[in-house]
């Protein structure tokens, strides 16, 4: 049975952030749970669905976001509690159908996570999703640790429920990330069957109705409010005269720099966590127990600006600040002695930091990057293109996956990258100004997610560019998630079909398309110049399986290589590849065994056919 | 219980989250308050994965600049990485097998000479214990046990309140049934290196 499945309210449990996540869904009795995998939201889907194979529990990896959510709004909208799990930026995409799904409302519980990426630690940029609740007008939850998430989920289902809204609930990398000891909860059973009755004039938004339902939208926020007045997550500590307003993880460094600056009594913090709509009774209530006041939040000056607004409205006039005059940033992730030093220097305590260590004759240490697994097809593809538009003047957009990291030299195959299938966009737009030959790269899941209408884009509008699909046959940036190309009989997963990218291209009438195996060299630089040399749109559908997940499904590999005295150190295999499995050693290129999957690519392009099989398996 | 602040940092599948489970499992059996996070950004593309444990009372699950009290080191030049965590009371134990990064092998990095990254940490913090992890790995039949060779020598500082028993029994429970015995040989190895090295 999957842990998370344990029937034993009270016990204690190490968890992850995202697996109590998926826990509290569990313990409210969710029915239906879509996705599209995003760092860091990853776990809680992936527990989803594992869970999903041995319960009650319908889950599904959707195409995209937008897909996501509309699977989930209309199980919520037939009575079934539902969770709609994302990365920030895939809110942006979800964005369309949730600004229209508030107007209508849920009748079972919907609950929407968007996890975000405060320093982007694997993201693209570190959005404040914050600002999405107030956009849509929904109510938001945010949490301080794995046991309040727990807990908060099952309140955001009740919560949905009896306001007939989308809950958005909204988690950093911390809370997503960090472990702690959770007890367990009580289970609901799942109601798995649900109905819709119609209702067309309630849920039909041509303008006529949009009207109606806009103001029913802005009712329902005023209850919101009401309860976010009421609610235990947003609570009040302390009694000093020093006001603190804090969220999230901010909470955490809060409460302990509180205790480390042995200010305690002089403080009053009050910790949000029904972060909209704001409770504006308490809070004004709050500040006028204060001198002044502190407000700590990761990213935007969401609840700051909202607070001073409070203030200007009843002419409070005590200083409150949050962000600027020194205090704290807009960048990046806080951390405790951030925290603790922008603390001390607004209230003006005395406090003397630890003394790092001195850094000044430590010698540079060599960058350790992520870089493309050895034996990674993706770096056999660059490698293949890299040659084929040898002398060629290029623009390569890129897109979202492992294989981003191909714009790292020596491969250098990547020149624009702004978000998922916008590889596909922005040739078109590269190729119709400039006259450099525009060649893009797209994951397949990608290619899904958001590159198809981009493609058919092209061909409409008879573009110039060629389109490498990088297909490595499952989404494995972000830990191996099937994805619509994947043969999941293959992986022993029954009740799905499989979705051929060839034959969207094909339908979608790209007039030039080409299938490479790229660790065949010298076939895969030929099609590919065949592919440049088209004009109009041409596609090539690079085909091998991610180095990775075969290794994880335990498929046989190639025997490893080895470099052989015939090696005249032309270096060709790490300058232009740059394969992890290479070492120097004594000055000679040495193949690691353990790593070197036997993709074969360095022995075809050692211009001495230096790189030879290891005989026996080593 | 004043918060003792424990940082590990390691090359992806060195084994770093799975020490870090057992670390906290020993603290939910011990009834030891522990709070922990993790980066893990592309781990198994070759980057570093940093995890802090933060035992005690305090509710932050990160560690900032100079507040480690222990930092373990899987990889020699990743432990000199993390010296920006440390202060001059830290404790650091690490293993001093390398593994170069790629970036050495291109050229365009210099890998550190393991003598002057010793004397360098052991100048600037507490105490260093520094010993060949992976040579007691291999004698404790798995190569991949680094991990549990370098928790046993950190139990046997003291610095972490898990008492050795704890930290066995999660190994027991927490670990791979097929590596347990060679788990729990690493760890002894670990901790009597430790010992020794005092």
């Amino acid at each position: 049975m999957h842990k998370l499945l344990a029937v034993n309210p009270g016990q204690k449990m190490l968890l992850l952030g995202n697996e109590a996540i998926a826990r509290g869904a569990i313990e409210a009795g969710v029915a239906v749970a879509t996705t599209y995998p995003g760092t860091p939201s990853s776990e809680i889907s992936l527990n989803f669905f594992q869970i999903s194979q041995e319960g009650n529990l319908y889950f599904e990896y959707s195409t995209n976001e937008k897909v996501a959510l509309e699977v989930a709004a209309a199980a919520a909208n037939s009575g079934v509690r539902s969770m709609c799990v994302m990365k920030h930026v895939g809110m942006n995409v979800a964005a369309d159908a949730l600004m229209t799904l508030a107007y209508l409302g849920v009748k079972g519980g919907l609950v929407i996570l968007t996890a975000d990426d405060p320093f982007m630690f694997s993201s693209q940029n570190e959005q404040d999703n914050r600002y999405y609740s107030k956009l849509a007008g929904l109510p938001m939850l945010e949490p301080s640790s794995a046991q309040e998430a727990k807990d908060m989920v099952a309140f955001a289902f009740d919560l949905s429920e009896k306001l007939q809204q989308p809950v958005i609930f909204r988690t950093t990398t911390r809370i997503n990330h960090s472990t702690e000891v959770v007890v367990l909860g009580d289970m609901q059973t799942p109601i798995t069957k649900g109905d819709f009755t119609k209702d067309p004039f309630n849920y039909v938004t041509v303008p006529a109705v949009s009207r109606n339902l806009h103001i029913k939208l802005l009712e329902k926020l005023k209850t919101a409010e009401t309860i976010s007045e009421t609610s235990e997550y947003n609570f009040i500590t302390g009694d000093g005269a020093w006001g603190i307003v804090c969220n999230g993880v901010s909470y955490n460094y809060i409460s302990d720099a509180v205790k480390d600056l042995n200010i305690a009594d002089k403080v009053k913090i009050f910790r949000v966590g029904f972060s909209h709509p704001m409770p504006r009774v308490l809070i004004i209530d709050f500040l006028k127990g204060c001198e002044k006041v502190l407000v700590v939040e990761e990213g935007e000056p969401f609840m700051e600006e909202t607070i001073k607004a409070f203030a200007q409205e009843v002419g409070l006039t005590l200083p409150i600040n949050g962000k600027g005059n020194n205090l704290f940033s807009r960048l990046y992730e806080y951390n405790p002695a951030l925290v603790r030093q922008c603390l001390a220097a607004y209230f003006d305590v005395t406090y003397k930091p630890v003394a790092g260590v001195n850094l000044s004759d430590v010698p540079e240490i060599p960058q350790r990057p992520p870089s493309l697994c050895a034996g990674c097809s993706h770096r056999a593809t660059f490698y293949a293109v890299n040659k084929a538009t040898e002398g060629m003047e290029t623009i390569c957009p890129t897109d979202i996956g492992c294989y981003t990291l191909g714009f790292m030299p020596p491969l250098s195959t990547g020149d624009f990258l702004i978000c998922m299938g916008a590889s596909v966009g922005t040739s078109c737009g590269f190729s119709k100004v400039t006259d450099k030959k525009v060649i893009s790269f797209i994951g397949d899941s990608t290619f899904f997610h958001t590159g198809i209408p981009g493609l058919i884009n092209a061909v409409f509008n008879n573009h110039n560019f060629t389109l490498v699909i990088l297909d490595n046959g499952i989404t494995a940036m972000t830990g191996h998630q099937p994805h619509p190309g994947v043969d999941m009989k293959a992986l022993n997963m029954e009740g799905y079909a499989h979705v051929s990218i060839e034959k969207i291209v094909r339908a979608v009438g790209v007039p030039h398309v080409s299938i490479i195996r790229p660790y065949r060299v010298k076939k895969s630089i030929e099609s590919i110049k065949e592919a440049l040399n088209f004009k109009g749109v041409s596609v090539v559908i690079s085909k091998e399986e991610c180095t990775l997940f075969a290794k994880a499904l335990k498929k046989p590999r190639g025997r490893s290589f080895f470099v052989s005295e015939k090696c005249k150190n032309h270096r060709d295999c790490i300058n232009e590849l740059a394969c992890p499995a290479f070492v120097i050693e004594d000055n000679q290129v040495k193949i690691d065994p353990v790593l070197c999957s036997g993709c074969t690519v360095c022995a075809q392009i050692c211009p001495e056919h230096a790189i030879l099989p290891l005989k026996d398996d080593a | 219980m004043n918060p003792t602040r424990l940082i590990i940092v390691a090359v992806g599948g060195q084994g770093n989250l799975l020490v870090s489970r057992v670390i906290g499992e020993s603290a939910l059996l011990a009834d030891v308050p522990v709070r922990m996070s993790e980066i893990h950004g592309m781990a198994q593309r070759g980057g570093v994965v940093e995890s802090s444990i933060v035992f005690g009372t305090a509710r932050s699950t990160i560690i900032s600049d100079g507040e480690a009290d222990v930092l373990v080191g899987f990889e020699p030049s990743e432990t000199l990485r993390a010296l920006n965590k440390c202060n001059s009371n830290t404790v650091v134990i690490t293993n001093l097998a390398p593994l170069p990064p790629f970036t050495v092998a291109v050229g365009s990095g210099i890998y550190p000479d393991l003598d002057v990254l010793q004397s360098l940490i052991r100048a600037k913090t507490a105490h260093l214990i520094a010993f060949d992890a992976e040579a007691l790995a291999i004698e404790a039949g798995n190569v991949l046990s680094v991990n549990m060779v370098l928790l046993g020598a950190l139990i046997q500082t003291g610095k972490i309140p898990l008492s050795s028993e704890t930290v066995k029994e999660a190994i027991k429970t927490k670990t791979k049934k097929a590596f347990v015995e060679s788990n729990l040989k690493a760890f002894e190895l670990g901790f009597s290196a430790a010992g020794q090295l005092g």
